[in-house]
């Protein structure tokens, strides 16, 4: 760790230690959590790995200067978002522990891993040997003032005016889509389709060793679907009657 | 003067890289989605870091328009997870072969 300090104070302009050190200590919580997330076996887990990797990039916010979208960020993440995600884990019942070590396709994992690896030592090394960033000026206001609210706000509502507004409209679509997905199906017989449905599909891969013209007469329910002339079916039996 | 820009670029890609990682190889929805989660904050930082080096408040305006994005995503996102585990019983992405042929 003084190793790591000594690179950090060396390599930049003369950053003060409780900058390093605020730095150091945040960028530990960040990595852990991340690797939490990914690693822990109970979702609850991940959900609370996941709020403390977002502390931690709140602080690195703070310590930009980008004071309001720190707290926008433990507001709308931490208050909102993983408490959505821990509901959702809680009301479907799933907290149970998960054997991770299973892997369903082989050779998935180190073909992951490498190719992560490879395109971060890529992002790595280009950052080392070209420039980040292009040198364009700036077009939507300086970000050198200290109170950046005032600055983030003004350029909201000028410059951006037009994604703002844009984003309501995404927010009500998506609520819209949330209440349509959650409902329940209308009637009771469209949920009995949808669960013999569920069953036909639950039931085909034990017929699909079967050849071709076989399965139609494995399953007889088909057949008579197809020969049975409209007006003699279950639903208008009922009509008949 | 404060930390250099690109230390907190290269955390940003580490951060990314984790990210990605787990969407790769859990199988749980959940779980992938906060790993998707993982992934916008490192863009967010990085957002964040560019705006700091440039001197431009855009950056912090993006990220500001990421968070609605992301929260709007996580709310369709679970939504279907509820709906798929209505009718599976599951959450994890390899039962989910419904459109195989």
């Amino acid at each position: 760790m003084t190793a790591l300090l000594g690179v950090l104070v060396t390599s930049s302009s003369h950053p003060t230690i409780p900058d390093v050190g605020v730095f150091a200590v945040s960028a530990a919580i960040v990595l852990a959590g991340a690797i939490g997330v990914v690693v822990a076996r109970n979702p609850v887990h991940s959900a609370l790995m996941l709020v403390m990797t977002l502390f931690g990039v709140a602080v690195l916010f703070v310590l930009q200067q980008a004071s309001f979208l720190a707290a926008v960020q433990v507001i709308v993440y931490a208050g909102a978002i993983v408490v959505l995600f821990l509901f959702v884990i809680m009301f479907l019942g799933v907290d149970k522990e998960e054997n991770v070590a299973a892997e369903p396709l082989r050779g998935q994992r180190p073909l992951a891993v490498g190719l992560v690896a490879l395109g971060t030592t890529g992002l790595l090394l280009l950052g080392q040997v070209s420039r980040w960033t292009t040198g364009q000026p700036h077009v939507a206001g300086s970000d050198t003032g200290a109170p950046n609210v005032n600055l983030i706000g003004k350029s909201l509502y000028t410059t951006y005016l037009f994604p703002f507004e844009a984003t309501s409209a995404l927010l009500i679509i998506a609520v819209v889509g949330a209440v349509v997905l959650a409902r329940r199906p209308p009637s009771a017989t469209s949920s009995s389709e949808v669960e013999e449905a569920d069953a036909a599909l639950d039931a085909a891969p034990d017929a699909g060793s079967v050849p071709g013209p076989d399965r139609s007469a494995a399953d007889p329910d088909r057949p008579e679907a197809v020969t049975t002339p409209p007006g003699d079916g279950t639903g208008d039996a009922e009509v008949d009657a | 003067m404060s930390i250099s820009p690109s230390w907190y670029l290269s955390l940003s890609v580490v951060l990314f890289a984790i990210g990605a990682l787990g969407v790769l190889v859990r199988r749980n929805v959940l779980i992938m989605f906060m790993c998707v989660e993982l992934m916008l904050n490192a863009a967010n930082l990085a957002f964040v870091t560019f705006a700091r080096t440039l001197h431009d408040i855009g950056g912090q305006v993006l990220v500001f328009f990421v968070l609605v994005v992301a929260a709007a995503e996580v709310v369709v996102g679970l939504g279907i997870v509820v709906a798929i585990f209505r009718r599976r019983a599951s959450t994890n992405a390899d039962d989910l072969h419904l459109m195989k042929g």
